[in-house]
């Protein structure tokens, strides 16, 4: 009863790290369990909160990486070397700890297969999290959108999921990925090789005649220059969601 | 030129529902300098101060100042003419 009426506020809320996982050397997906979780959208996120023993807070948001699975929330948290919340989170926080979290947050930029599409997605570094979820959505029998994912890495060594993004079928699935890598490629990538730029979405997005609905995620700079170009090859500005992940993509 | 130490309203999607109950990234808002309309989530947000700054993406006009108190979450309003949360299904 008292849940009922209090719905729509948000609450901090106590989970159990259930497992972790690996991604890259600087980033770890971290599977939480929380007991009241009312279920999310792809694209959504938590606010993670830590608390000092003298009471000092700090707060960070992060993207769910998975769709809804009942009270398991996925995390995917890149360590920057100097932050006050990630180290925490990537290094020290083991299996069987808990966490204080709140959510789920967002109602912009979001997708739900029954959204439609067909579905334009841009990750810039760790951007990719809060698509991936949109992606995984799709794939576990989200109906039949189309989508294209664009990736743009460092380097191999730098792609979250990539087993994961290289083992998905784009004839059977209807989902395609086109990585790109800025500063050191495979041996024999014959692939791009350099920043996300327009002639570069001119290929590998769908024609803004076909009406795409496009989210871009990443650092500002490549959240800012990938917009900008979309509109500049014809797409609504109205059908193009940002989020910006700040200058250090995490 | 535009700088790359901002995020946008995604990020306040937490302490706006503090604020308001409900969920507002999607909220939409005019801007009472150049009269643009965008939902909350595009707007540019600075964090580098104890309060989060929102600014037009139009203009750059300050709209909003959001700080996030022990005694709970507070928005100054200042450029912000209207405010619209989207309607629920």
């Amino acid at each position: 009863m008292a849940r009922a009426a209090l719905r729509g506020r948000l609450t901090w809320q106590v989970a159990d790290l259930v497992d972790r996982i690996d991604e890259t050397a600087q980033v770890r997906s971290l599977v939480l369990d929380v007991p009241d979780w009312p279920g999310h959208r792809p694209g959504q996120h938590v606010d993670v909160r830590l608390t000092a023993d003298d009471g000092y807070q700090a707060e960070r948001s992060y993207s769910i990486a998975t769709p809804a699975d009942g009270t398991r929330v996925t995390i995917t948290v890149e360590r920057i070397d100097d932050g006050e919340v990630s180290p925490y989170l990537v290094d020290e926080l083991g299996v069987g700890d808990k966490l204080e979290l709140r959510g789920p947050i967002g109602g912009y930029f979001v997708w739900q297969p029954s959204d439609g599409g067909p579905l334009f997605l841009a990750a810039g570094g760790s951007g990719l999290v809060p698509l991936m979820a949109m992606v995984r959505a799709r794939i576990g029998g989200g109906g039949h959108v189309p989508v294209r994912l664009l990736v743009s890495s460092r380097s191999p060594d730098e792609v979250i999921y990539g087993g994961e993004l290289g083992m998905i079928d784009t004839d059977q699935a209807g989902v395609e990925v086109i990585q790109t890598f800025t500063r050191a490629q495979p041996l024999g990538w014959s692939g791009y090789r350099r920043r996300v730029d327009r002639e570069m979405l001119d290929d590998v997005a769908w024609p803004a005649s076909d009406n795409p609905r496009c989210y871009v995620c990443g650092p500002t700079g490549f959240v800012e220059a990938v917009a900008t170009a979309l509109v500049e090859l014809g797409h609504e500005p109205g059908n193009i969601r940002t989020e910006r992940f700040g200058p250090t993509g995490g | 030129m535009p700088s790359d130490n901002h995020v946008d309203g995604n990020a306040m999607g937490g302490l706006l529902m503090d604020a308001f109950g409900r969920e507002m990234t999607d909220a939409r808002g005019c801007c009472a300098s150049c009269g643009s309309e965008h939902v909350m989530a595009e707007l540019i947000v600075y964090r580098s101060g104890p309060g989060d700054v929102l600014r037009c993406p139009s203009c750059s006009t300050v709209l909003m100042v959001a700080t996030p108190l022990p005694s709970g979450p507070r928005i100054y309003f200042s450029r912000l003419l209207w405010l619209a949360p989207k309607e629920r299904a």
